[in-house]
């Protein structure tokens, strides 16, 4: 296992420029120290609540991010870094992005259409092809989006990742509005992709599915990873869960106790120094208002920011 | 079955409207100053009273208002629109004739403003921000706020005056006969008011189709086609001019009744005998019969245009196109 990994990101950060009231700029920073690492055959369940910044790292590694955004941090594709003219000739290759809503299918245009990346027979067949394995009949390539109900939308737009043969899969947001079995279904075509040896960053809200269909889940909190960890440890119990924010959210499962922690996530107008989870935190120290140290387990697989590492 | 329905609802609709724009003009002309026998007559010519009464009685003014409308509604309805006074001829034929030329001069405007628009506009929106823009935008602000007839006598100024490229006026060449104006001469004479008249909707056609295109280029399934590794000039063909292209061809039929009235005062300024001309002088001179005339003619010109854009939209926009759900 100490292959390159297919995406490897190291303090990622992603910042805002824009005006406040007046002519006076003001620096907005969403993402913030991000680390992060999809391997071959993997599916990264990448955890955190509405607003922590999830869709933004999706749009920070395909170059996608408005222009006022300002992107620091490496990323690493197969080892190589990916700059700004090497994403252009990769997005939609090598590594694909699959949004969330039918929003993003060109309302003007048959679905079928804009599957297919070019308008010619190989991209044809691959759409017909894909559209078999994704359940959609012949009959629903003539349709346009807005005759789609979500899930067909959902695997209209999966679809399109079987354009290529991309080695990594970025999913954003795939099950919100799916009733439980569409969203099982789908993300089995997720587990699918890892099966067939393609690396999987799947981006989701919904714990319950990440642990049963993902190998490792990274927790996203206030524009950052603070832990990432293997899915199994998730049911093992809270003792394999090294982060308080992590041991919270298993504590706040359902099937854990419903526990919930007081307090909010920090919006990212308020800048803070040290972890982001202090104010909410019941082991908090005063060295947490520092540098908080990564601590690498499992190999180097697996990490948490946390001052007590992995040792309780 | 939509569509005959939609149509003769918007048929009914028409009439209504005509029947609106018929009494409402007939009761303004009616109740102008303007003496249409003195008008008649001319100026400096001295009529007896009794004369004078002769004329008005042979052409019924001294009935009541109501009559005098039932009466020409009457024709109207019978397809006689009466006679012109200014011209001693059929108010149909005046209108057939004064029609055909103003026709060049609006089609051509319109089909350059429209062009021009949307291409200027798609220029503005992609690249949005940009230096470019900037200059297209100011340039399209300064045009669309100022008037049609300034513009005019500029050109004239700059290109016939001063240039000599153009004439200063008239659909055909100065003592020419008729039946030996050729085509090239009228072209020639139509080139400048037409310029000048595209000028008053182009650069609203370009500033709507900006904010639409802006609107496209934000919008999520450009991004994701950016995603996908489609370049720009792909995401251009395949979804931003598909998107823009039904809004534009709205709002370009709809303009026609920016054309028509802008036609007005461009004739004017070059005294292009057209439409325009023929309703000022109808309006001046007391030509009830030719301005209602007039009147009617363009309300359905403006009617149908409107209506071709909604018929338009509802054709090329699938969503109303084919209304059903599909579903599994």
């Amino acid at each position: 296992m100490n292959n390159i990994p297919e995406i490897e990101i190291r303090n990622l950060s992603v910042t805002f420029n824009m005006y406040d009231r007046g002519l006076r700029q003001k620096n907005i920073k969403v993402i913030s120290n991000l680390c992060l690492k999809a391997e071959k055959g993997e599916v990264l369940a990448v955890v955190g609540s509405s607003g922590s910044g999830k869709s933004l790292l999706a749009h920070a590694i395909m170059g996608i991010l408005p222009k006022n955004a300002v992107v620091t941090g490496s990323m690493k594709y197969k080892g190589l870094d990916i700059t700004e003219k090497r994403i252009k000739d990769i997005r939609g290759k090598e590594i694909c992005l699959i949004p969330q809503s039918v929003s993003y299918l060109d309302p003007l245009m048959k679905v079928g259409n804009q599957v297919m990346i070019k308008n010619n027979k190989s991209c044809f067949e691959k759409m017909r092809k894909a559209f078999r394995r994704y359940d959609l009949c012949e009959n629903s390539e003539k349709l346009y989006p807005f005759q789609y109900s979500g899930g067909m939308a959902r695997r209209a737009l999966i679809s399109t990742a079987e354009q290529t043969e991309p080695s990594v899969i970025i999913a954003d947001e795939p099950t919100p509005g799916l009733d439980r079995k569409m969203a099982y279904r789908t993300l089995k075509y997720f587990r699918d992709f890892a099966d067939r040896g393609k690396a999987v960053i799947m981006i989701t809200h919904d714990i319950d599915i990440a642990v049963e269909y993902a190998d490792k889940i990274s927790v996203f909190y206030g524009g950052t990873t603070l832990e990432t960890t293997r899915a199994e440890n998730f049911i093992k119990g809270e003792k394999y869960l090294y982060h308080p924010y992590t041991k919270a959210l298993y504590n706040a499962l359902p099937q854990n106790g419903f526990k919930a922690v007081k307090g909010f996530q920090p919006s990212p107008y308020e800048v803070s120094e040290g972890c982001i989870y202090f104010d909410r935190c019941d082991k908090r120290q005063e060295k947490c208002r520092g540098n908080i140290p990564v601590s690498v387990f499992d190999n180097g697989s697996c990490f948490v920011r946390c001052i007590y590492g992995h040792s309780v | 079955m939509m569509t005959i329905k939609y149509i003769i609802k918007n048929l009914i609709r028409m009439i209504t409207l005509l029947v609106a724009v018929t009494i409402f003009s007939f009761i303004l002309v009616t109740s102008s100053p303007i003496d249409p026998v003195q008008s008649y007559v001319g100026a400096g010519v001295a009529v007896t009273p009794e004369q004078r009464e002769e004329i008005a009685e042979h052409w019924g003014l001294n009935d009541k208002p109501i009559e005098r409308f039932e009466n020409w509604f009457e024709n109207i309805i019978k397809g006689d629109m009466g006679t012109s006074l200014i011209y001693r001829k059929p108010v149909s034929e005046v209108i057939g004739e004064k029609f055909q030329s103003s026709m060049i001069l609006m089609i051509t405007s319109w089909i350059i403003s429209g062009i021009l628009g949307f291409v200027l506009g798609i220029i503005m929106g992609v690249f949005k921000g940009s230096f470019v823009d900037r200059i297209i935008k100011t340039i399209c602000l300064v045009i669309s706020s100022t008037p049609t007839f300034w513009i005019g006598m500029m050109f004239l100024m700059i290109f016939s005056v001063n240039l000599g490229w153009f004439p200063t006026g008239f659909s055909v060449p100065v003592g020419v006969s008729a039946d030996s104006v050729t085509i090239g001469q009228k072209i020639y004479h139509a080139i400048l008011p037409a310029i000048t008249l595209s000028f008053s909707s182009f650069s609203n056609i370009a500033l709507h189709t900006r904010i639409k295109i802006t609107e496209i280029m934000e919008s999520d399934y450009v991004l994701f086609a950016k995603a996908r590794g489609e370049k720009l000039i792909d995401i251009i063909k395949r979804h931003v001019l598909r998107n823009a292209l039904i809004p534009a061809v709205t709002l370009q039929f709809a303009s026609i009744s920016e054309i028509f009235g802008g036609s007005i005062l461009a004739e004017q300024v070059f005294s292009y005998p057209g439409m325009g001309q023929a309703a000022v002088d109808a309006g001046l001179r007391g030509d009830i019969a030719l301005l209602l005339g007039i009147t009617i003619i363009s309300s359905i010109f403006v009617f149908v245009g409107n209506i071709i854009a909604n018929i338009l939209y509802t054709v090329l926009n699938p969503k109303i196109r084919e209304g059903g759900v599909y579903s599994e």
